[in-house]
């Protein structure tokens, strides 16, 4: 009774979608003001009617309903709750009801703060995302339904994909498609502007929070993402360049050029058409992303169960949605204006810099991932393009435009002087040198990569600081600083905290694979590991080889590891999962392999030490804070008065 | 209880077998050969994932055979031939450089010089523009839309 | 021109994408098709059909087309091709030479004797090698190899009727077998 529940209400909030998006877009171009009130209710309708069927999938997962098969195919008996929950959303069809909901919700929060936006400006926006829930909808009710029955029912379910039982993929998801999703109302806000002409500054600043917090969730979403690749895994690798991964990440850069140029676009009225090109670009990897990962045209260690039918119609929705997207743009484009002239030497031009470079490395994912499809569709032949190819060519893209984040935020608007820059920045310059070239000594020898990893971290962070400083020279107080210039900066540093990380774990990270009887010793990076064997253990849902390793340093016992081998009961899948004891300077990370004697007494064990692995995840982090703080910035609440001088406005953050 | 006494018979008893573990293929050096090769070259029957990470069969069966031949004395260009001539360019995780993949490897270059092309070109187009005080008015305008409306 | 630029890369990507659909990631042509098959020596745990060596080399089938077949008895969709091959043996003259692949457990023989053997032969490649040496990623495999001693096709996965008819048999009959 309760699939059907949702089922029906699933059709109910496709009508509701049909309503939302047709009827307030022939009232706004007819001008008809009772059409265009449609959106408000239509949008929070089907909010309402998708979010129950959400909850009566989750209730299908939490009482085992194994005469559902989507519960039959991904859920088991003895599974945990929690992981049912999640469970929910871990095949196809539940992580489009997921994509769904997070729509909805989308949408009905632009229903809710777009008070002071223009009827007809809400009435567009809300019309173009009901569109895309209508395809979506349609998508799930025709190929995908995630409420279909089982006749008969099966007596217990094939149990959900062990590599998603975990901590990092209950948030994971929900966090990624609220990036994704988030895109769309960037995208909504193009449509709109591109519909009615109205492409100024004002436009620019409505989408910009928007943008802003999608991005921060796509950031979130992505790092969690890593971070569970790294636990879950047990491969000790943080980012493989797998097409999945890359999916999450395309729509990221493309994301991270549309928040800079937006903030041209809002302070100068220049960029439009590339902005409004990037606001296209950025929801149209999302949907790509999509078919790469559902269609089965890319193999991946992550993908779903694919299905032609299904990447058919994805493939038809996106040449709808990306194609029709692109027609408007390509008719509307010639009539947006520019904006105001600037130097070679000023924020505009960095600002176009960084887009420009980071365009250049998003198409070279996008190349490398889908070059081994171009090939194949060409019949010229399998290859395979992996991590060697992306670590060769994304790293020297991406140096320049780090250097050039240093700079950028300093630079005045319109044009700046070279030399009155290079004189406040040569002490920054020269120690973010010293730093790059002498730390790598200090550890283990002359190193490029790490050289040019602290020499670009050390350089973000002092300009940073710098850029604080001038914006303290008025005698501002330090938080009294605009949250949109806090957020810039919290960001930026978060990035030079990572890239600190990546650049240390990348060159000084230490491994080993031994064999290990009960008793042996090994050491590794200064810890001395001691095996004192694995014994059964038994899980809920699985059956463990558990270890037991005791680490020490100078002969104290320091803590104690234990890695595990299991094997699902439902589907005899043999999962390692790798005991990690974190601190902010290093990770220990063991992992246990293969049993090399009878009894089980002689492990393959793998150990890795991992130094600053963890402020990878941490400078994510700061980049997300950040992105929520500059959202919240003043200029973007409602409640500013008229009273306000027209001219403040260009002389924000 | 038990397990206590379990485990502090293992401590007891550990000292009589403890050794120095040793590693798995007895040559670190070769080992660490092994990683790094490993990293550059496909697991063929799994999804996406190198020969040095994964635990297939045929991967454990691929590694035994590199090692094998590391110990023989062929080097790391030797090994990848004999995989190539085997399983073709798709065990390679960083394609060869040659006509069919010139553009993936030049391509990177190429959009960053298009996208030079085009941030030259719009600066120059924009050093020549006057700073039409147009452009301020309308920012106005956007700022009395955003702020002034109720 | 310049606002058409999108659209136009759009749709060259769709163009892909949807021949894209109808392709599989995974199939992997193998290298040796028109290379000389590696010549290998093994001993045979089976041989039927007049052949009467205790090893088995390419170099015996010289002369012959001839299908070398890598399969196990550990592997399950091998047994869905055993019946397809027998059948096949049955009814027309063809040459099955059954490369048993890391077979631990030495079961081979046993379960041809059970079930009957399609095979002119069997060579035992216990440590797999002979398999690695030729490619094979997975059971079951087949190769076609001509007159020559030259592979001319192979197919990944278990044959099936309609694999054999659509696929093989015009293979062989270009061959001349």
């Amino acid at each position: 009774m309760i699939p059907e529940l949702g089922h029906f209400a699933l059709i109910i909030a496709l009508l509701l979608a049909l309503t939302q998006a047709i009827l307030p877009l022939i009232g706004a171009q007819r001008g008809n003001l009772t059409l265009m009130a449609v959106a408000r209710p239509a949008t929070q309708g089907q909010f309402v009617f998708v979010a129950l069927a959400f909850a009566c999938l989750v209730y299908s997962f939490l009482v085992n309903d194994f005469s559902v098969e989507n519960v039959a195919r991904n859920s088991f008996s003895q599974l945990p709750e929690v992981y049912r929950v999640t469970a929910s959303w871990g095949s196809h069809e539940g992580s489009l009801l997921l994509w769904v909901l997070m729509l909805a919700f989308w949408s009905t929060a632009v229903s809710v703060f777009s008070r002071h936006l223009p009827d007809d400006m809400v009435a567009r926006v809300i019309g173009v995302m009901g569109l895309i829930s209508v395809g979506f909808l349609t998508f799930m009710l025709t190929t995908s339904n995630p409420f279909l029955r089982l006749l008969p029912a099966a007596a217990d379910g094939r149990d959900m994909n062990p590599l998603l039982q975990d901590w990092g993929m209950i948030i994971h998801p929900p966090m990624l498609y609220m990036g994704y999703v988030g895109f769309a109302v960037a995208f909504a806000f193009a449509i709109a502007a591109l519909i009615s002409g109205r492409l100024d500054a004002a436009w620019a600043r409505w989408s910009r929070p928007w943008t802003t917090v999608a991005w921060a969730f796509l950031t979130l979403g992505v790092g969690l993402g890593s971070w569970w690749a790294y636990r879950e895994l047990g491969w000790g690798g943080w980012w493989f360049w797998d097409p999945t991964e890359n999916a999450s990440f395309m729509p990221w850069l493309a994301g991270t050029a549309l928040i800079h140029s937006l903030a041209v676009t809002e302070k100068r009225g220049a960029f439009k058409a590339w902005t409004v090109l990037l606001a296209l670009s950025a929801f149209s990897l999302s949907l790509l992303g999509t078919f790469l990962v559902r269609s089965g045209v890319l193999s991946s260690v992550h993908a779903f169960a694919t299905d032609p039918a299904r990447g058919a119609f994805i493939l038809v929705f996106m040449v709808v949605v990306i194609g029709g997207s692109l027609i408007l743009y390509a008719w509307r484009a010639p009539k947006m204006v520019t904006g105001g002239a600037f130097t070679g030497f000023s924020r505009e031009a960095m600002l176009l810099a960084n887009n420009v470079i980071l365009l250049a490395a998003m198409g070279s994912v996008l190349l490398g991932t889908l070059y081994p499809l171009l090939m194949d569709a060409l019949g010229m032949g399998k290859i395979s393009v992996g991590p060697p190819y992306f670590n060769a060519v994304f790293v020297p893209l991406m140096a320049p435009a780090l250097f050039l984040m240093g700079v950028g935020p300093l630079l005045r608007w319109k044009g700046d002087s070279l030399p009155d820059i290079f004189s406040r920045l040569k002490w920054a310059l020269a120690v973010a040198a010293a730093t790059g070239l002498l730390l790598p000594l200090t550890l283990k020898g002359f190193n490029p990569w790490a050289s040019l990893g602290f020499f670009v971290a050390t350089w973000i962070t002092l300009t940073a600081f710098i850029g604080f400083r001038d914006r303290m020279k008025n005698g501002t107080r330090l938080f009294k600083l605009p949250r949109a210039f806090w957020g810039m900066q919290l960001a930026h540093l978060g990035l030079a905290w990572g890239i600190a990380g990546i650049a240390v774990v990348a060159n000084y990270q230490e491994e080993r694979d031994v064999r290990m009887n009960v008793g042996d010793h090994t050491t590794l990076a200064g810890y001395t590991f001691t095996f004192r064997g694995a014994v059964e253990h038994p899980g809920p849902n699985y059956r463990a080889a558990r270890g037991t390793l005791e680490v020490s340093q100078d002969g104290k016992q320091l803590f104690v590891l234990h890695p595990e081998k299991r094997i699902y009961n439902a589907s005899g899948m043999p999962m390692t999962e790798a005991a990690i004891h974190p601190n902010i300077f290093r990770d220990v990370y063991v992992a246990l392999g293969e049993p090399l004697d009878e009894e089980a007494k002689t492990w393959a064990v793998r150990l890795f030490y991992k130094p600053f692995i963890n402020w990878l995840w941490i400078g994510a982090l700061m980049m997300v804070i950040g992105g929520f703080l500059a959202a919240s910035d003043r200029r973007y609440r409602i409640a500013v008065k008229a009273t306000v001088p027209a001219g403040a406005v260009t002389q924000g953050a | 209880m038990k397990s206590l006494l379990f485990s502090l018979l293992l401590a007891l008893a550990g000292p009589v077998w403890a050794g120095e573990a040793v590693s798995i293929g007895e040559d670190p050096v070769i080992e660490q050969r092994l990683v790094k090769l490993g990293e550059e070259l496909r697991c063929l029957v799994c999804q996406n994932e190198s020969l040095a990470g994964s635990h297939a069969e045929l991967a454990e069966d691929l590694r035994r055979e590199i090692r094998a031949q590391m110990k023989a004395g062929k080097n790391d260009q030797e090994v990848i031939e004999y995989l190539t001539t085997r399983y073709g360019d798709f065990v390679l995780y960083r394609p060869p450089f040659k006509p069919v993949t010139y553009l993936l490897w030049l391509g990177p270059l190429l959009f960053l010089g298009i996208g030079g092309g085009v941030w030259y070109v719009t600066l120059k187009k924009r050093r020549a523009l006057e700073n039409t005080p147009v452009d301020e008015q309308q920012l106005a305008a956007a700022a009395q839309l955003l702020d002034g409306k109720k | 021109m310049k606002r058409w630029l999108p659209l136009i890369l759009f749709a060259v990507l769709v163009g892909f994408f949807a021949k894209g659909l109808f392709l599989n990631p995974r199939e992997v042509p193998s290298p040796f098709i028109g290379k000389p098959a590696p010549a290998f020596t093994l001993p045979v745990v089976a041989t039927a059909n007049a052949y009467a060596k205790a090893d088995f080399s390419p170099a015996d089938m010289k002369g012959k087309v001839w299908l070398l077949n890598v399969w196990a008895p550990w592997c399950v969709s091998c047994r869905q091709e055993h019946g397809v091959l027998m059948a096949v043996a049955q009814s027309q003259s063809v040459l099955f030479v059954g490369l048993n692949w890391k077979d631990k457990d030495r079961e081979a023989e046993q379960l041809l004797a059970d079930h009957g053997s399609p095979y002119v032969a069997v060579p035992d490649d216990l440590s797999g090698k002979i398999g690695i040496d030729y490619g094979v990623t997975g059971t079951p495999e087949t190769y076609v190899i001509d007159q020559a001693g030259i592979i001319r096709m192979k197919h990944i996965g278990p044959i099936s009727p309609d694999v054999w008819k659509e696929k093989f048999e015009p293979k062989l009959k270009e061959l001349g077998a």
